[in-house]
């Protein structure tokens, strides 16, 4: 009996340790992902569809579009809620796939990571310098709560945050338009249709 | 004297109005929390920076272009030298900062790359492994004073800047900034205010040089390129005044509104 209690314990334990991911392996691992679609001798259209399936793999896509919504999420109705994470979601993989297509082949060296607290990890890395610009800091604010999960929330380059970046562009929007949340959805809409 | 005058006046009143701007904001926020940017003269901020895109667009960015053909060691030897004279608004703004060690390592840096390494051209302090060059400026030492940035401004030409900023710039010409000194009121044969000039329109387009793919990326995926350089531009200024590359992670990354996307 004793036996079947430690083999049961060792495989719960082994189960849920392999399970989870260190945030600077998963950071890693997503940068050598995208790096090795960067250096693909494909067409840039192709490059940015799959740099899109990373990126909705890997990024908290509802939890960026909050944050970038400020204190305006606190208005809407569930379905306004709706309406605007499948805006976002179709902005945000533009924007950002669009971003990263302009490098070739990047190397980004992880060397670091802090424990905020548990539900973010601050991983740390380098885009390494290259003849045409300098080496650039790029930190990655890892969302932990599930361990087994861990999703990119924001990239802070060289101490600017493009979560706050967005956030500030957002709330800019409804400010010209007098809170008008249809305006962003609108402005959200144009971008991903051009 | 009456330009004196006038500037020491403007100066006063804009970092007075400035303190008050910047206070009654910041006090109702938490302390990790980003501020918001006052937008006082938004309208005439968003016109100025239609005019600059298109000054930009018309001879800077050109020129940029232009200045990144040449050859290597003559980039890197401007950008030294630019950065050289940067130092010696650096040093008193250690000082006023009460950062005395920084102070004497950016003396002897200033010395040793002014001499041997001719005029700031060769970076030879770096090479004799100091400690990595971080500017300092009047605008940031009044913020680690505590002085608020007041309105967001978009100054013709030289792009974003706050009132408070604007306000340490003035500190710079009113006898805060040796070159400056040296260049318009030396009275010597080697400088003028034209050097001077040059010095600093030189400093603008290594600047604008090292960021040609990074602007046209930023302009090509913004919603409102007003607004994301309106945030980049005061998300750099707080983290230079609060020393961030020096500073604890725990306290940079932590954010309110973070957490609160956790309780949706």
């Amino acid at each position: 009996m004793r036996k079947i209690i430690i083999i049961f314990l060792l495989f719960y334990l082994n189960n849920n340790y392999a399970n989870s991911i260190e945030p600077d392996v998963f950071v890693q691992s997503t940068v050598n992902r995208a790096s090795e679609i960067l250096s693909q001798n494909i067409s840039k259209e192709e490059k940015i569809e799959k740099l899109k399936s990373i990126a909705k793999e890997t990024v908290d896509i509802n939890g960026v579009g909050f944050y970038s919504l400020g204190s305006a999420r606190k208005n809407l109705d569930s379905s306004q809620k709706k309406i605007y994470l499948g805006l976002f979601e179709n902005y945000f993989l533009k924007s950002f796939s669009s971003r990263l297509s302009e490098y070739t082949n990047p190397e980004i060296n992880v060397n670091g990571k802090e424990i905020i607290n548990k539900n973010y990890t601050i991983v740390r890395s380098i885009l390494v310098a290259t003849s045409e610009r300098p080496e650039v800091k790029i930190d990655w604010r890892i969302y932990t709560k599930n361990p087994d999960d861990p999703l990119i929330r924001d990239l802070i380059i060289e101490g600017l945050s493009l979560a706050r970046t967005q956030k500030e562009e957002f709330s800019s929007i409804l400010n010209s338009n007098d809170g008008d949340i249809n305006a962003l959805f609108k402005t959200l809409e144009n971008f991903s249709n051009n | 004297m009456l330009r004196k005058l006038l500037i020491t006046i403007i100066s006063i009143f804009l970092i007075a109005s400035n303190a008050i701007a910047g206070s009654d904001g910041d006090l109702s926020m938490k302390e990790n929390e980003p501020k918001k940017i006052k937008d006082c003269f938004e309208k005439l901020n968003r016109a100025t920076f239609t005019f600059n895109q298109s000054i930009d667009k018309a001879i800077i960015k050109p020129v940029a272009k232009g200045y990144r053909k040449l050859p290597d060691p003559i980039q890197k030897g401007t950008s030294n030298a630019v950065n050289n004279l940067s130092t010696l608004i650096t040093i008193p703004n250690n000082v006023l900062q009460g950062d005395m060690k920084l102070a004497f390592i950016n003396t002897g840096r200033l010395i040793i790359n002014s001499t041997i390494g001719i005029l700031g051209i060769v970076d030879v302090a770096n090479n004799m492994g100091f400690p990595k060059y971080e500017k300092e400026d009047y605008g940031q030492t009044l913020g680690a004073w505590g002085v608020g940035p007041g309105c967001y401004l978009v100054l013709p030409v030289l792009g974003p800047s706050n009132l408070r900023d604007l306000g340490g710039s003035f500190v710079n010409v009113l006898g805060g900034d040796p070159w400056y000194n040296a260049s318009v009121h030396g009275n010597n044969e080697f400088l003028n205010e034209n050097i001077y000039l040059t010095s600093k329109a030189l400093g603008g387009i290594d600047f604008r040089s090292k960021n040609i793919e990074s602007f046209e990326n930023l302009e090509k995926n913004s919603i409102d390129f007003y607004a994301s350089v309106k945030s980049l531009y005061s998300q750099d200024r707080e983290n230079k005044i609060k020393n961030n590359q020096r500073g604890s992670i725990q306290v940079i990354y932590k954010e309110e509104d973070w957490e609160e996307i956790d309780n949706q």
